[in-house]
């Protein structure tokens, strides 16, 4: 199979108005993945399947990942007057990175027998803009995969057929995967209580509960 | 023709009914209370706390480093330390659990605390009848009724505490001959102060600065 | 096969296949309706394999709709998995797909050694193969069983599967100390080395599990009940199966040559000798005869296993058991379990917690079709197709 560079300059040259990045991945498994922009997402996805070298029928595996507001630091050694003289003097650069919810998809072929590629949907925010296109049209097998994201993450896939909660019950509200959950507060007798469970026991019987 | 496949099954199960009377083959239950399934040797159900010796309060091999606490994935052992050392089986000085809680209604028997344990301290048990009205206090094992000796590890597990017995023994021994080295190393010293004390002009004998070689492991 | 594999147009985005079309019923006096039953089957029916609900609606006999409802046993694994060290998530696994935890197991080392890039050796990889295939006959005998349940055959055919699942589950016990729950495989290894004489137990219970094979076949395969229930039923087209991202035994008895073990050839099943058994109609009893040939192609896999198995060390040196912190980046990792592909999708931070842990489950995933396949069948043949798909609530749940 291609190099996801050589895909991305292909796509580069299908769709010349889509954003694509590649995030690499320094884990052994070398499975660097592909950023899509979700204007072009659905085209993209579907030169994906059609294409006659590619041709990624089979849609594995869509995980759903909440990535939190984080600041990160980059240090950078810059040339500097200091009293007169040049010295190297080290900069730290903090770039806030807004947080947002990701669609991955591992994308594989069964009549080629490779892959995998993998895309990542991303929403412009975690609060009101949390739309990515589904690819649900492309792949069925995405189906209920994607309403399980939409449940426990709270992505909502445009053009999906039937997005409604899978695993937790209708009157839910919250989205549990979410990295800022907080469990509602409804205590069981527990044995054994310790550490949050104590805290939690101790709130609710008073000082009743000890080590 | 129709019906046959039910005359076919039909004869293989009377040949299991009637072949279960005769054929310990066909025969693939016990009648449990009465007969019992002999335990496999590598069986587990419930952790329990090994000692040495006979007394579980000072044999208790468990330093009460935590660290199956936090192993654990359903959190079902409540450790609280012990605010006072105890020697150990090597003589070290180490804390003892002043608790040691396992819920065995929550526990499921997963075996990471045995893995994760460095001191060989919590093994698994093969008794598996818990069977108890009290729903919380009858499930929720403490310190003495975890604590079991050696020997009946040993009994359950007899390869697997063999291995473990023969590792401790060396790190006793090696425990020991080091003890008794820097014993001796003390004492020597003490020795050839005292005779450069008894002499104004110390000699250097050929023999000091003695250091006694740690012996082979 | 390549005409069957033809990708859609690509303008035809929209329009996902299905099996059926649903009619609307026309009644004698011209107008369109007549009388619908909706029924919720679950989560508390027999047929349902667990807790599970299908809510299907009726015109007469006939399936005209049917919804799948899912939750039942939901219990967050993915973040309970996230909230402990990755050491601690393996006994999770085990109760994902409660009949085959030693392949559970097996998926989610797998992605954790792509993350880290332990290499287990060659005596665990045979231990591994030797597992996962004792896995898979106690899978697919207990599904041939389930199976057979639902179509009527109340206890008898399902007894016998279990009595020799049992002759497995004592070697399971006897190798890892539990008969369903393993928990034995370790990230860069296994847990224990064989006990003395396990292999000699291992071989003599293959002996009988053919043995075993023969009788099943013998009465089941041309069974004439069997025949009329299964064939034709829950057809489910190829085009379908791959767009519905189908795995497992059910892809391949719809006649799509995709096995993972010949795919990705994880672990070291390139060095086995062994046939992807195929069907041709896609129907319950392909489904069915799939998993039959596919136990005799384990069994062939085993006996080369139990023949080849090395001596050496189990556990990769590199392997720790305490403070294991993979570098940060993300793997994702899949096998095929005896249910279809089960993958493993981590990301690290570098922390002793996964940051993310998702798993592919495929029951859940198979039953994206379970509406196509019953649309015109009736609510007997329903409960054979949902049997053959073969699905165990703990994963489709998680």
């Amino acid at each position: 199979m291609e190099t996801l560079d050589q895909i991305k300059s292909r796509i580069e040259g299908a769709f010349p108005g889509a954003a694509l990045q590649i995030i690499p991945n320094e884990s052994a498994a070398q499975q660097p993945s592909l950023v899509v922009d979700n204007a072009s997402a659905f085209a993209v996805a579907r030169w994906l399947r059609d294409d006659p070298a590619l041709r990624l029928d089979y849609c594995s595996n869509v995980s759903g990942v909440d990535w939190l507001p984080a600041e990160t630091t980059t240090k950078t050694k810059v040339k500097k007057l200091v009293n007169g003289v040049e010295q190297e003097v080290e900069e730290v650069t903090k770039t806030a990175r807004p947080g947002y919810l990701e669609a991955v998809y591992h994308l594989y072929s069964m009549s080629l027998k490779h892959g995998p590629v993998i895309l990542r949907l991303r929403t412009l925010d975690r609060a009101e803009q949390n739309q990515v296109p589904s690819l649900t049209p492309l792949w069925r097998g995405a189906e209920f995969q994607e309403r399980e994201i939409y449940d426990l993450f709270g992505i909502r896939f445009d053009g999906h057929p039937d997005l409604r909660r899978i695993l937790m019950w209708d009157g839910f509200v919250d989205h549990p995967m979410r990295k800022d959950y907080v469990e509602p507060d409804d205590y069981d007798y527990e044995p054994t209580p310790h550490d949050e469970v104590l805290e939690k026991a101790q709130k609710h019987q008073g000082t009743e509960v000890s080590a | 023709m129709l019906g046959e496949g039910i005359i076919k099954g039909m004869a293989e199960t009377a040949r299991n009914f009637f072949g279960s009377y005769h054929d310990a083959d066909r025969m693939t239950t016990v009648q449990f209370p009465e007969d019992r399934i002999p335990a496999k040797e590598n069986a587990r159900n419930f952790p329990f706390l090994v000692f040495d010796g006979e007394d579980p309060a000072k044999g208790l091999r468990c330093v009460a480093c935590q660290i199956c606490e936090k192993e654990c994935p359903p959190k079902c052992i409540y450790i609280v330390k012990d605010t006072v050392k105890k020697p150990d089986y090597i003589g070290k000085l180490q804390f003892q659990p002043r608790v040691f809680d396992i819920d065995v209604s929550v526990c499921m028997s997963c075996q990471i605390c045995v893995e994760v344990c460095p001191f060989e301290a919590i093994k698994m048990d093969t008794d598996y009848e818990f069977g108890t009205a009290d729903r919380f206090g009858g499930l929720l094992l403490n310190k003495q009724r975890l604590a079991k000796p050696n020997t009946y590890y040993r009994k359950i597990h007899a390869t697997e505490a063999a291995e473990v017995d023969e590792r401790l023994a060396a790190e006793k021994a090696k425990a020991e001959a080091k003890a008794k080295a820097d014993a001796e190393a003390k004492a020597r010293a003490a020795a050839t102060a005292a005779a450069a004390k008894a002499t104004p002009t110390p000699v250097v004998s050929p023999t000091a600065p003695a250091i006694a070689p740690a012996p082979a492991k | 096969m390549s005409e069957l594999l033809e990708a859609p147009a690509a303008g035809s985005v929209t329009a996902a296949p299905r099996n059926y079309e649903i009619l609307p019923k026309p009644t004698d006096d011209g107008e369109v309706g007549g009388d619908l039953l909706e029924v919720a089957m679950g989560p508390h029916h027999p047929s349902t394999h667990g807790v599970f609900r299908m809510d299907v609606v009726l015109d007469g006999e006939q399936v005209v709709k049917l919804k799948p409802v899912f939750g039942y046993l939901h219990r967050n694994h993915e973040k309970i998995a996230e909230n402990t060290t990755y050491l601690a998530s393996m006994p999770y696994t085990d109760r994902l797909d409660y009949l085959c935890s030693m392949t559970n197991n097996w998926a989610y080392a797998l992605s954790v050694e792509r993350l880290t890039g332990l290499q287990p050796p060659e005596r665990a990889e045979y231990i591994r193969v030797i597992t996962a295939e004792l896995t898979r006959l106690v899978n697919h005998t207990c599904l041939v069983g389930f199976l057979l349940q639902d179509m009527g055959a109340l206890g008898t055919p399902l007894m016998y599967a279990f009595r020799e699942r049992e002759i497995i589950l004592d070697l399971f016990e006897s190798l890892t100390g539990s008969r369903m729950m393993c928990n034995y495989m370790r990230f860069g290894g296994c847990r224990v080395d064989l006990p003395v004489g396990w292999l000699d137990q291992a071989r003599s219970a293959l002996d009988g599990y053919e043995e075993f094979l023969e009788t099943f076949q013998k009465f089941l395969t041309e069974n004439e009940i069997l025949v009329a229930r299964s064939q034709g039923i829950g057809v489910l087209p190829p085009e379908l199966a791959i767009s519905a991202s189908i795995t497992g035994p059910m892809l391949r008895a719809s006649g799509v040559n995709y096995d993972l073990r010949k795919v990705d050839k994880y672990g070291i099943y390139d060095r086995f000798d062994f046939r992807v058994p195929l069907g041709d109609h896609g129907d319950v009893y392909d489904r069915y005869m799939i998993r039959v040939l596919e136990m005799q192609e384990s069994v062939k896999i085993l006996r080369q296993a139990l023949r080849d198995i090395p001596g050496g060390p189990i556990v990769d040196p590199k392997a720790k058991i305490r403070g294991f912190r993979p570098k940060a980046g993300e793997a994702y990792g899949r096998i095929e379990c005896p249910k279809g592909e089960l993958g493993f999708y981590l990301i690290s931070d570098g922390s002793p917690n996964p940051y993310r842990y998702r798993v592919r489950p495929p029951s859940l995933i198979n039953l994206t079709v379970l509406e196509d396949m019953c649309l015109g069948q009736t609510v007997a043949d329903a409960v054979i197709i949902l049997g053959s798909v073969d699905i165990v609530l703990g994963e489709v749940d998680r």
